[in-house]
């Protein structure tokens, strides 16, 4: 993430200079070079056995692809090695802490990749007849009883693909709504810690959006808040907690004015982990809310998605949420798939029912620990991240007075003057064997560093955790500036130049002498 | 409870060194009115083997696909995935990762993710394709939107042979903007002419090919036709095994491919986790969605791999960038990359192969079949049969005789009383001669 100032993009001139033993074969120990697919592959080879079967006659229209397609192809060992050597040179939360904030990075428990490869959820198709799916459609309508009683909303979309989709559903929802009123209004109010997937989503649906600044308090400026909320406001946009991590305190009165305006209130519950079985999301006068269940709920991340975001509803928007929907009919579980000329429903926002690997999994982790366990997950999110923000107030700065939620908030003045920036920190924690925190988010703070250990981290983690991070401050201060500019020294590959990525993209291989005539 | 590692006496010591005296001390921001004072109404926490007993119970109560003769597509593809596939995206390095912030200690996927870019240009046989989408039909609706972004005109033609969720979908995501969707009406026989409405204030013109009924197409002269008014051409692939056996979309002169990229490496799975590929020409790809990979150097001047070109993006660019989308489907793409890496190009190819045979054989076995009358001359994989009487109850009644046989082409268009006899028929690698027998022979009981 990038805050206004903008981050360090290429490696400096203080990073540079190798710091690795060089070997014949460019190997270091377990740590392989391995080349592209395309280096290692060619078209003839394949790991695949499939019969030889006589041509029927071709039906394809005279369209039959005769060129070459380029593909490169390895037989089944080359593969495993192949994609068994790449996984070596990624963090992932079953190696370490992965406490990036906002992202939720929790344990993922295997017994929910067990239960979403049953071949009785894996291997059915969207357009089978629902008789021959009841047990799927069953997973659905489970899951979103849970999920409309731990937020205390009365209904409930599954369909969003990810949180920003999650987003768009709730956002269209609140449009369609008001358009049912004959009052489309024309504005989104959103923080200026907002996430940047929320603005991006009231533009996508026809809204100009403004900014609402934060108090020094790190919460929503409720007088400049009220002073924005106009007949023209659609909604208004929180994040709650908040991107600093903090709750805010005034939400019920936030709710109050944006309802007062006439305008709705949605609530983007990818921060969801800090409350749930502690605060129900509908007693906060929240109108609609996205729960990303690769978040809260511990689906993986699988190095960006699949992800999954039902968004929960209000009663005034239930008449307008996506198809298709689980509804109980006189013969079992039924889809609605369509939207009729007299239904209110805004549409369909993917083509089938959504992310089914996604609800099974999330519903095994809600089975897992129950209403009672899913408090405790709350619980210890938060003390988590207290425990973390206690152990880390004298050397780094926090950005605001505690308690923090599920996440703890520094800025960078604990690193002025000394040369070193959240980016090089970022980097030296690499080297310590962490993966960073989020850095240059939120961007209401300088030099961010967001850290979210979540309930998933043993104390002996967090303790060790908090040792280093304290160790690499004392670092910084004391003027070792070298050791944060050449970091990481230890990683699969030194700092990266992103700004020539940028300038000259190479975004797919291609053969040496192609490469040669494309310059 | 066994996913959570702190023991009372570490939340004591916790709380301690932060200075609470409870936990609910750390809540204390919360209005004390809508702090909960115990758990909600649902049931308490479950043993591993309890909770698996459940959902192994809901499981029982569906059909597998792999149980029974199984001929249904209509955008999603039943396929045989290696083991490895599985197992290589079950490695905790990879399943595990977050999105590659931290490019340092994130090469593996962004590697992937290079290399998945590369299959995908090369498949489709564009220049640039993304780190993907959620699925084709969000990938579809994204097309809609770029189209617009580079032509800066708000007519989009959309064909009758396009899915028509697909449709819905791109509908639904323009609702609030002011773009002018043109459905064309729908085309059973593949023979639709959407020249005729392509104009000066056309953005772009959406085309499945192989289309929702199956038909083969050579899209060459409305490329032609839509670049002649300046327009883009937006080319859908619902099913990408295709792509080994067709002449692919960036011959025939698309400007932007999108695909459904579940039939390769990736299971069913009642329609979701998917997989959206997004390939364009070079000359758009700063108006192109979502993540892509790039690579670069390191400060020792050895390759590496970063995302690249965010200044597209929601993170830097708020409400303008050229989308929202944050997460994709990286995992779904990792699947793909290793299955198509196991396939090679003699492997994709002999794949496309079998699965034309297959089809065309159940065409044949379909035909003589009295009662049902096959709609194609074209087709792939995929084609479409009509039936003496409507479709749905036909299909009720084979999956209570337990075969699988298609999809009713009312369930995707309802009230449309000429297209309630039409059903979609998929036959893949996976059917063996016999399945195909058995559905021929019960399908004639059926109709008898």
């Amino acid at each position: 993430m990038m805050n206004r100032q903008g981050r360090p993009t290429a490696p400096g001139e203080a990073t540079a200079g190798a710091t690795t033993a060089m070997t014949f074969t460019g190997h270091r120990g377990l740590e392989h070079e391995e080349p592209l697919l395309f280096e290692l592959g060619d078209p003839g080879r394949s790991g695949v056995d499939l019969p030889v079967m006589a041509s029927a006659s071709n039906r394809l229209g005279g369209l039959e692809r005769t060129q070459a397609i380029g593909l490169a192809g390895l037989s089944e060992p080359e593969a495993v090695r192949h994609f068994t050597r790449l996984s070596r040179k990624n963090y992932a939360i079953d190696m370490g802490i992965f406490p990036l904030g906002s992202c939720t990075m929790k344990h993922n428990p295997r017994l929910n990749e067990k239960m979403a490869r049953l071949p009785g959820f894996a291997d059915i198709h969207p357009l089978q007849p629902e008789s021959t799916v009841q047990g799927a459609l069953q997973v659905m309508d489970v899951l979103g009883h849970w999920l409309r009683t731990l937020t205390g909303m009365p209904a409930v979309a599954l369909s969003p693909k990810a949180g920003a989709h999650g987003e768009l559903c709730g956002l269209m929802a609140i449009r369609a709504a008001l358009e049912a009123r004959g009052d489309a209004r024309s504005v989104v109010l959103v923080p200026e810690s907002a996430h940047g997937t929320n603005p991006a989503t009231a533009a996508l649906c026809g809204y100009q959006v403004k900014s609402i600044p934060a108090n020094d308090r790190g919460r929503v400026d409720l007088g400049a808040l009220r002073e924005e909320l106009g007949p023209d406001v659609a909604a208004f946009m929180l994040t709650n907690p908040n991107t600093c991590g903090l709750f805010e305190d005034a939400i019920l009165e936030i709710a109050d004015a944006v309802h007062g305006a006439g305008a709705l209130f949605y609530c983007d519950g990818a921060n969801f982990n800090a409350i749930v079985g502690k605060v129900r999301p509908g007693d906060l006068g929240i109108d609609a809310m996205h729960i990303n269940l690769h978040k809260t709920f511990s689906t993986p991340h699988g190095g960006g998605g699949p992800g999954s975001g039902p968004v929960v509803f209000s009663e005034a928007l239930a008449p307008y949420i996506p198809v298709p929907n689980v509804v109980h009919g006189p013969d079992g579980l039924r889809l609605v798939e369509q939207v009729n000329e007299t239904d209110a429903s805004f549409g369909r926002l993917t083509a089938f029912h959504g992310q089914m690997g996604m609800y099974v999994r999330a519903l095994a982790y809600m089975l897992s620990h129950g209403a009672d366990g899913l408090r405790r997950v709350a619980e210890d999110a938060v003390l988590a991240a207290n425990y973390v923000l206690a152990g880390l107030s004298e050397e780094l700065t926090p950005s605001f007075e505690g308690p923090c939620m599920h996440e703890a908030l520094f800025d960078d003045r604990f690193l002025k003057g000394t040369g070193v920036t959240t980016l090089d920190f970022a980097k030296a924690m690499i080297d310590e064997g962490f993966h960073p925190m989020t850095m240059y988010f939120p961007l209401v703070v300088q030099g961010a560093m967001l850290i979210e250990p979540t309930e998933s981290e043993s104390k002996r983690t967090l303790d060790e955790f908090i040792a280093a991070m304290v160790s690499l401050a004392r670092a910084a201060k004391s003027g070792d500036v070298e050791r944060f500019k050449r970091a990481p020294a230890l990683a699969p590959v030194r700092r990266l130049d992103e700004t020539t990525a940028a300038r000259r993209p190479v975004l797919r291989w291609l053969p040496e002498e192609s490469e040669e005539a494309a310059r | 409870m066994r996913y959570l590692p702190l023991s009372a006496a570490d939340r004591a010591a916790m709380l301690e060194r932060i200075g609470a005296s409870a936990v609910d001390d750390l809540f204390r921001d919360v209005p004390a009115s809508v702090l909960l004072k115990k758990p909600v109404d649902l049931p308490g926490h479950a043993s591993e083997m309890e909770v698996e007993r459940d959902l192994v119970g809901m499981a029982a109560r569906n059909v597998p696909a792999g149980a029974v003769p199984f001929f249904v597509g209509a955008g999603a593809y039943r396929h045989h995935v290696p083991a490895t596939v599985d197992h290589i995206i079950q490695r905790g390095e990879f399943l595990t990762a977050y999105t590659p912030y931290q490019p340092e200690i994130s090469q593996g996927t962004l590697q992937y993710l290079f290399e998945f870019q590369t299959q995908v240009a090369l498949l489709t046989g564009m220049e640039v394709a993304n780190a993907s989408m959620y699925d084709g039909s969000t990938a579809a609706a994204e097309a809609v939107l770029m189209a617009r972004r580079i032509t800066k005109r708000k007519k989009a033609v959309i064909s009758g042979g396009l899915h028509p969720h697909y449709a819905d979908v791109i509908g639904t995501v323009t609702r609030f903007t002011d773009d002018d969707i043109v459905r064309a009406p729908v085309d059973v026989t593949g023979s639709e002419d959407l020249v005729s409405l392509v104009d000066e204030d056309t953005s772009c013109v959406v085309v499945q090919n192989p289309s929702l009924f199956g038909h083969v197409r050579d899209l060459r002269p409305l490329a032609d036709a839509v670049h002649q008014a300046g327009g883009l051409l937006i080319v859908v692939v619902t099913e990408v095994v295709s792509l080994g056996a067709i002449v692919p979309p960036g011959e025939m002169g698309a400007d932007i491919v999108v695909c459904e990229g579940q039939s390769i490496g990736n299971g069913l799975n009642f329609g979701g986790p998917y997989l959206g590929l997004f390939a364009t020409r070079q000359k758009y790809v700063r108006q192109m969605p979502g993540r892509i990979c790039g690579q670069t150097v390191d400060a020792d001047g050895r390759r590496g791999f970063v995302l690249t070109l965010s200044t597209r993006e929601q993170h830097i660019r708020r409400e303008k960038a050229t989308s929202n989308i944050c997460t994709n489907s990286g995992l779904c793409a990792l699947a793909f990359t290793v299955h198509l890496a196991l396939l090679g190009e003699a492997g994709l190819r002999r794949l496309a192969q079998i699965n034309h045979t297959r089809a065309a054989m159940l065409v044949d076995k379909l035909a003589a079949v009295p009662g049902v009358e096959v709609v194609n001359d074209t087709f792939f994989n995929e084609f479409t049969v009509r039936l003496d009487r409507p479709a749905a109850p036909v299909i009720e009644e084979l999956a209570r005789r337990k075969v699988l046989a298609g999809v009713p082409v009312s369930r995707l268009i309802p009230g449309d009383e000429r297209l309630a006899s039409l059903m979609l028929v998929a036959s893949t690698e996976v059917n063996r001669e016999a399945d195909q027998d058995v559905f021929a022979a019960t399908l004639s009981e059926v109709l008898s």
